[in-house]
């Protein structure tokens, strides 16, 4: 276990420089953790890694996900119905953080999988698989101040949100708190495929920079290596994709296939390499 | 201005755990509420709408035949008479005035026993607002006349299939509504739960119950009474009818939440406050019902209204300073209040408010003579016939 833990301090900064370097832009597909089950889960998330993925967002599967639009609350169902436990996500966790030393792993979780289960328990055991970062959907910034508190306690780095039309004091605020990376939502609403992403304007992009943020990663609503183009050209470090790589798995599920993502997370990786002429 | 915004916290509980997106929706409406309830004309509006429309006051019944000892009162607070036939009517007046105040036509709602949509559908279709109400599919089935009630007066109706199919997913669903729609529409929530500013909104609306009561005790006994009996679900009507008695040391307050069909039988009760523990739901920390692992469990009761694994900040703060009692009642106790209840006075309760009932009558046997205490009649049980004669049946098989 001591080895996972003295990984790499930083594995976001690293990743960004690395990518900005190459003029990339970081494709992290998201998925919840034991869906379909807990085995396909770890082999999806295996593929995904070596099809190109550059980061994880991943997500314990939760009764209650008000953030989350149909597809992920299938996902959720379904992990839960195959019997996912919290102890379960941690060992996927520990599994794939043994396999990819140097890969960014964030967590997207709801209050309640953290707060109703105790706060620094879930902390240090996210650290203890080593897990970089924490999301949690429903912690807005006014309340950001308990999870925070033990995320530094525990060197997680506590990754917030920024919907698209806040005011200027809160993107100042956020820009100020989020660490590895900030958060940048496409658009309002849940996720899903149904309403496509919304892309920054260049304005908003600039005065997160001026204010010294984390990479901005644009996420809702991206579903096609064209959006993921879009986001390129708008200058965001990176972008998260969840309901359409649960959708491609989900296909595959009914058709009875052998589920393989490699090819859609390649050509999402393809177009987070070079610009687009399409998406001018 | 910020120094003078009221806590979002009652001690531990509370606060406004949302989707940042969600944020200055809440905050938008806090300041509305604030605004409002400081002008005159809109509290004139809102009394006169009590008043004209929705049929305030109340009366306060005094029970003639149900008292298990005679020389113990129990009086009844009829809120069952309101307009729509349940409490909720006075919340949803309240928050429609601040829709309307914040130039949202849109409304959405969620609902359990089909009583705060149905108080939507009225208010609505009154003030000429666009209504949409999310209700669990399993409610949908249980409450069907309220269902056709609220078509009825121009309310959409979405039945909700994920998760349980009741007022907790309803509540999800409406929640999730809301965080592509704020701009236009208002989310009513329908009890003192939620994120804040919602538990604070809905008591002030409600107080009117237990200010009113509290003056018709007054006037017929000259007294206070010695304890109160509310049914708890989210706890609006008990917040209601407690708040103006919360700083009468002498008056007992009792919440009564479902036992449904035992305490012991985890996933078939929905004593949130009886036998859960701290956590986070729908925007709030309060306590809740949730496994080892924090998902929300299941609950169960007879009543719609009640089966909720959660429940509102506030009485989780008044259970831990021990201001109030929170006991609970088993579907068969409250369907046993139900039908005295309807035989020997000649009121048929919801079934919600039937717990109430039940735990004064429990309460009756042992209190001294001369004792006087008054239940919150939070509805009426028109909605709950066609499931009490269906267990009627199945009992006499
Ligand atoms: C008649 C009646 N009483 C009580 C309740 C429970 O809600 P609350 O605890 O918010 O009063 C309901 C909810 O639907 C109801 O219809």
């Amino acid at each position: 276990m001591a080895t996972i833990n003295t990984g790499n301090k930083n594995r976001y900064d690293k990743l960004f420089n690395d990518l900005t370097e190459r003029n990339e832009v970081a494709f992290i597909p998201f998925i919840t953790l034991g869906f379909p089950n807990k085995d396909q889960c770890l082999k999806l998330i295996r593929q995904m890694v070596k099809a190109g993925a550059d980061a994880l967002e991943l997500g314990f599967p939760y009764s209650d996900p008000i953030a989350d639009g149909p597809i992920i609350q299938k996902a959720n169902i379904m992990a839960l119905n195959a019997g996912i436990s919290r102890d379960d996500c941690f060992d996927i966790l520990a599994t794939i953080r043994a396999e990819f030393p140097n890969l960014p792993i964030g967590l997207l979780l709801y209050a309640n999988l953290v707060y109703g289960t105790g706060l620094d328990e879930t902390y240090e055991r996210a650290k203890n698989v080593g897990v970089d970062s924490i999301l949690i959907a429903d912690a807005p910034l006014r309340e950001i101040s308990t999870f925070k508190d033990a995320a530094t306690r525990h060197t997680i780095q506590q990754v917030l949100i920024l919907p698209p039309d806040a005011n200027h004091e809160k993107r100042q605020a956020i820009a100020n708190l989020s660490e590895g990376y900030l958060y940048l939502l496409s658009r309002s609403g849940i996720t899903g495929t149904e309403t496509r992403a919304g892309i920054p304007t260049r304005d908003l992009i600039k005065e997160l920079t001026t204010l010294n943020s984390a990479p901005l990663v644009l996420g809702f609503g991206i579903k096609t290596p064209t959006d993921v183009a879009a986001a390129r050209s708008a200058g965001v470090a990176g972008v998260i994709s969840g309901s359409a790589v649960i959708e491609q798995i989900l296909l595959q599920l009914e058709k009875g296939n052998d589920i393989n993502v490699s090819k859609f997370i390649q050509a999402m990786k393809r177009a987070a390499k070079r610009p687009n002429r399409m998406a001018r | 201005m910020l120094d003078n915004l009221p806590s979002p916290y009652y001690g531990k509980f509370g606060g406004m755990f949302v989707p940042e997106i969600l944020v200055p929706a809440l905050e938008q409406l806090e300041t509305c509420f604030l605004g409002a309830i400081n002008d005159d004309a809109f509290n004139d509006e809102f009394y006169a709408m009590l008043k004209t429309y929705a049929g305030r006051e109340t009366p306060l019944t005094l029970c003639q035949n149900i008292s298990p000892n005679p020389k113990v009162k129990i009086y009844l607070k009829r809120e069952d008479l309101l307009h729509g036939g349940a409490h909720k009517t006075n919340q949803v007046i309240g928050q429609c005035l601040l829709a309307k105040r914040m130039g949202k036509q849109r409304l959405i709602a969620e609902t359990g026993a089909g009583q705060h949509g149905v108080a939507m559908a009225i208010v609505g279709a009154r003030m000429g607002l666009d209504v949409t109400i999310y209700m669990g599919a399993k409610d949908v089935e249980r409450q069907q006349q309220n269902v056709f009630r609220m078509r009825l007066m121009g309310a959409r109706v979405i039945a909700v299939d994920s998760g349980s199919g009741t007022l907790k997913d309803a509540i999800n669903e409406a929640m999730r509504d809301w965080s592509a729609s704020y701009e236009h529409t208002h989310y009513v929530l329908g009890t003192a739960a939620g994120p804040h500013p919602f538990p604070l909104i809905v008591k002030h609306f409600q107080t009117v119950i237990g200010r009113e009561a509290k003056q018709q005790v007054l006037a017929v006994e000259g007294r206070l009474p010695d304890a109160l009996y509310a049914c708890v679900g989210g706890g609006s009507n008990a917040i209601g009818l407690f708040a103006d008695f919360i700083d009468e040391p002498d008056v007992s307050l009792i919440g009564v939440e479902p036992a449904g069909k035992g305490l012991d039988i985890s996933g078939q009760h929905g004593a949130t406050l009886g036998t859960g523990s701290n956590g986070i739901l729908h925007g709030a920390i309060t306590k809740i019902m949730q496994n080892d692992d924090g998902q929300i469990s299941k609950s169960h009761s007879i009543s719609a209204g009640l089966d909720y694994p959660g429940v509102g900040p506030e009485h989780a703060f008044l259970q831990d300073s021990g201001r109030v009692t929170y006991t609970s009642v088993t579907d068969q106790e409250a369907l046993d209040a139900f039908h005295l209840l309807s035989r020997h006075e000649g009121i048929i309760p919801a079934l919600e408010s039937a717990h109430a009932v039940a735990q004064a009558l429990k309460d009756a046997q042992q209190r001294p003579d001369g004792s006087i205490l008054l239940v919150n009649l939070s509805g009426r049980g028109d909605k709950d016939l066609a499931q009490v004669m269906k267990h009627s049946e199945k009992e006499a098989h």
